[in-house]
């Protein structure tokens, strides 16, 4: 790979033979991708398959280890994502609350940026601003409500706020990560209309996204990475059977090739007619011992609020609207964690950062004490703590479920993605649970952790499982039933049911 | 590189010990200077200046664990001195009556604070202030801003007939063996009952699982609202607690007894985090933050450094401690 290449006369962002790793994991081996000025490139591909850390190149959030990267035929090598900006590449992230400020108004987030880097003098009056934001704002050609607070644009209206203020900047590549992940249909048909329109003025865009929908209507060109490379470009009309493949691998018939025979028995989890929210269409599943049921399905659509409900973890009025769960048989309406828990229904809720783990440094940050946390008055009843309990359980967990740390009470920080994440499923295992939920149990976990896990799981026959997970792909590998939740209900994950080669 | 490793180890220990080795020098120069520093009367004299502070810093220590920060024990404080003298000497209470009210004051306190935090979502450090400001304003209407003591004219104009009863007087003039005074046996059994509380139950460990991540601490099934409240009610019943012993001492309903008790205290709990290069709150970092201020002016008065350069000193430790816990501890650690 020490070839020097000639730099590229296209226009658009040209990318050659990126790479890059964290430690020893590999993120990015040598990914070559062109982006050129009037085109939509769709990118795909699934959980750690690479492009975050892509997206993060391009940007100017990371430097690649190796590869290079050319903008309108010159090098493009960005320090810092403000160098990005002012080169031309714009990225728009998935999270919209960090584009404005609530209690500010629309006007005054469409000229944010231009507060903090001087464009703007030190006194500010109403005027100057409203005359700012209304320039961002014909630049664009969107209609926004200056005077609104900020806080009452719903999600599409804040996207549009970024992407106004994104092009007030004149760029030349515009990155959008998971745009949709929160729009109605009608607010996404919007977005794919104005992201049509800037194409058509010369903009060249990357849209990042699992949704094989968004893809089809909008892109050009779909690159689907895995591994680390491309393994697969396709061009117009895109086959997403062949694009699904590429993203997993193999065909998408061949995951439930691991399926068993399903275990006899009641079942430990009913839903009969479950209504998360009025007017969703009512819920069906009985989940049994020993059996691993994945929900997949768009972000939004209900696959952490019905794990939450199971467990409790929001007020029941938050949780169910309508209809009945039955667990072992008796009508289940946790008021909370803690009898949840009781009756052994234990939840490893999304993100784990967020969701489960101390900050670094922390009483209670290390693999002991983070397996232990939810069961201290079960291990402890005289509320003094020994060391040795924690420690057992610790050490156990870490042959059990092949954990790399330093030993039993190190600190979740100095440990990879994968290994947090088995903790934290050791911390739901430590005591038997009847029915084990797991929100997106595979986010920043490396391939290998993940087959480690997944076969931990499948190995319990005592336990229910219930995995919710956004990626079809790791829907099939987990568990012995796939069921997709959307706005119709919940239905099988049928590899008929995708797009046909 | 064995070299390296060796050199950071040191550097490690070094801030680890930090705050232990500056206690030793500091005693070191001290003793040398003035070799009546190291005298035991002088030791004691330096632990019964902290004890309130310490056990008022343990509070605040307790309401940092749970991710708040109790800005109103200073004033829970001042006014359970008033609330101890008025007590005595306008209703004529005994000892056990009076540290029973008191107590009961300042824990009625530390659970309003929980009402306004956990209840009504106020921000933890706004809800304790306005409390430290109510209970600032409160303590002088009784009495009309007047100090308390025996034979105090009333707002009604009549002369208040009882006084200090001299048992209560004992909680803050009894001397064990004629050695160690009682403020400084309460102050090691708070801090000796809060470090177990905190580093070796699972009360403590929810207690900072409350304070680390609420979130996380929820889902695991602690019931987060209730240790936020626990943690609020000790801290107000300590803070109490110190006010009694402020009273006992000086025998009298001074307004002015607790002016700078708020900022020690919390010194001394931030000062903690540097203590072992903890960078959280922690008792017995506390109580060694305590009793560093206490050496170090006692020391500098032995060394006739005025009076008034005191709040500057206990500043200077308060801003070294926290540089040396953010700053140093982060780039090396």
């Amino acid at each position: 790979m020490v070839t020097i290449i000639a730099p590229p006369a296209t226009p658009g962002l040209v990318a050659e033979g990126i790479a890059k790793s964290f430690g020893g994991t590999r993120a990015l081996a040598g990914v070559s991708l062109a982006v050129r000025p009037g085109e939509i490139v769709g990118l795909m591909g699934a959980n750690g398959a690479g492009k975050s850390t892509l997206v993060n190149i391009l940007g100017g959030a990371l430097r690649p280890d190796a590869g290079r990267l050319w903008l309108d035929g010159r090098p493009y090598a960005p320090a810092s994502p403000r160098a990005a900006i002012a080169a031309g590449v714009v990225t728009l992230h998935q999270s919209t609350e960090r584009i404005g400020i609530p209690g500010l108004s629309v006007a005054d987030a469409l000229v944010l940026d231009r507060f903090a880097d001087g464009r703007s003098g030190f006194f500010v009056s109403r005027a100057a601003v409203r005359r700012q934001a209304l320039a961002v704002q014909a630049r664009a050609g969107f209609d926004l409500p200056l005077e609104a607070d900020f806080a009452s644009l719903g999600t599409a209206g804040r996207q549009l706020v970024g992407i106004a203020r994104a092009l007030s900047a004149s760029p030349r590549l515009l990155m959008l990560d998971e745009p949709t992940a929160s729009l109605s249909a009608a607010e996404a048909e919007r977005l794919f209309a104005i992201l049509e329109e800037l194409a058509g003025r010369g903009l060249a865009i990357l849209y990042i996204s699992h949704r094989t929908g968004d893809l089809e209507r909008l892109a050009h060109r779909v690159e689907v990475l895995r591994g680390g490379v491309v393994a697969a470009s396709l061009p117009r009309p895109v086959d997403f059977g062949v694009a699904l493949s590429a993203m997993i691998g193999r065909d998408l018939a061949r995951g439930q090739g691991a399926a068993r025979a399903r275990p006899e028995g009641p079942p430990v989890l009913a839903l009969r007619g479950l209504r998360l929210r009025p007017g969703l269409p009512p819920l069906e599943l009985e989940v049994r011992a020993g059996e691993v049921v994945a929900i997949t399905g768009p972000l939004g659509a209900g696959k952490s609020r019905l794990l939450r409900a199971l467990f409790g973890a929001d007020s029941v009025a938050g949780g169910v609207a309508g209809g009945e769960i039955l667990l072992d048989g008796a009508p289940w309406r946790p008021r909370g964690p803690a009898e949840a828990i009781a009756r052994g229904v234990h939840l490893a809720a999304e993100d784990r950062r967020r969701s489960s783990l101390m900050p670094p440094g922390w009483p209670g940050s290390g693999i002991a004490a983070t397996i232990a946390l939810p069961h201290l008055g079960r291990w402890f009843p005289g509320g003094l703590l020994r060391a040795g309990t924690e420690r057992r359980a610790a050490e156990h967990a870490i042959r059990a479920l092949s954990i790399r740390a330093a030993g039993p009470f190190a600190g979740l920080e100095t440990l990879s993605g994968g290994n947090q994440q088995k903790v934290v499923l050791a911390r739901w295992l430590a005591e038997t649970p009847r029915l084990l939920l797991l929100d997106e149990p595979f986010q920043g976990v490396d391939v290998g952790a993940r087959a480690e896990i997944i076969a931990t799981l499948r190995a319990r026959t005592d336990i229910a499982v219930l995995v919710a997970t956004s990626d079809p792909a790791e829907a099939l590998d987990v568990a012995d039933r796939s069921l997709v939740l959307d706005e119709a209900g919940l239905r099988p994950l049928a590899p008929a049911a995708l797009p046909d080669e | 590189m064995s070299d390296r490793t060796a050199m950071t180890d040191l550097l490690r220990l070094a801030r680890q010990g930090a705050v232990f080795l500056l206690l030793a020098a500091l005693a070191a120069l001290f003793a040398w200077a003035e070799p009546a520093f190291l005298s035991v009367p002088n030791l004691m004299s330096v632990l019964l200046a902290v004890a309130v502070v310490a056990i008022l810093g343990t509070g605040v220590t307790l309401s940092v664990a749970v991710g708040g920060f109790d800005l109103s024990v200073g004033a829970i404080a001042a006014s359970a001195v008033m609330a101890a003298s008025y007590a005595m000497v306008v209703w004529k209470f005994g000892a056990v009556e009076t540290v029973a009210f008191v107590l009961a004051l300042g824990l009625a306190a530390g659970l309003l604070n929980a009402l306004m935090i956990v209840r009504l979502g106020v921000p933890d450090l706004l809800a304790t202030l306005a409390m430290n400001f109510l209970l600032s304003g409160l303590q002088l209407i009784p009495t009309a801003g007047r100090s308390i003591a025996p034979g105090v004219v009333l707002p009604d104009g009549s002369r208040a007939a009882g006084r200090f009863d001299p048992d209560f007087l004992l909680i803050g003039r009894a001397r064990l063996f004629d050695t160690v005074p009682l403020p400084v046996l309460l102050m090691a059994f708070v801090a000796l009952a809060a470090w177990v509380l905190t580093e070796r139950t699972r009360f403590g460990r929810l207690l900072f699982a409350t304070g680390g991540n609420e979130e996380a601490a929820r889902l695991a099934g602690a019931p987060t609202a209730r240790l936020r409240v626990l943690a609020y009610a000790l801290s107000g019943l300590l803070a109490a607690l110190g006010g009694l012993v402020v009273a006992a001492r000086i025998g009298r309903g001074d307004v002015s007894s607790g002016a700078s008790l708020l900022l020690d205290a919390v010194a001394a709990s931030l000062i903690g985090y540097a203590v072992l290069n903890a960078r959280r709150p922690n008792v017995l970092g506390t109580l060694v933050g305590a009793v560093f201020v206490g050496v170090l002016l006692n020391g500098l008065t032995m060394l006739n450094v005025p009076y008034y350069t005191q709040d500057f000193v206990k500043g200077a430790v308060l801003v070294g401690a926290l540089a040396m816990t953010y700053g140093l501890g982060r780039r090396a650690g």
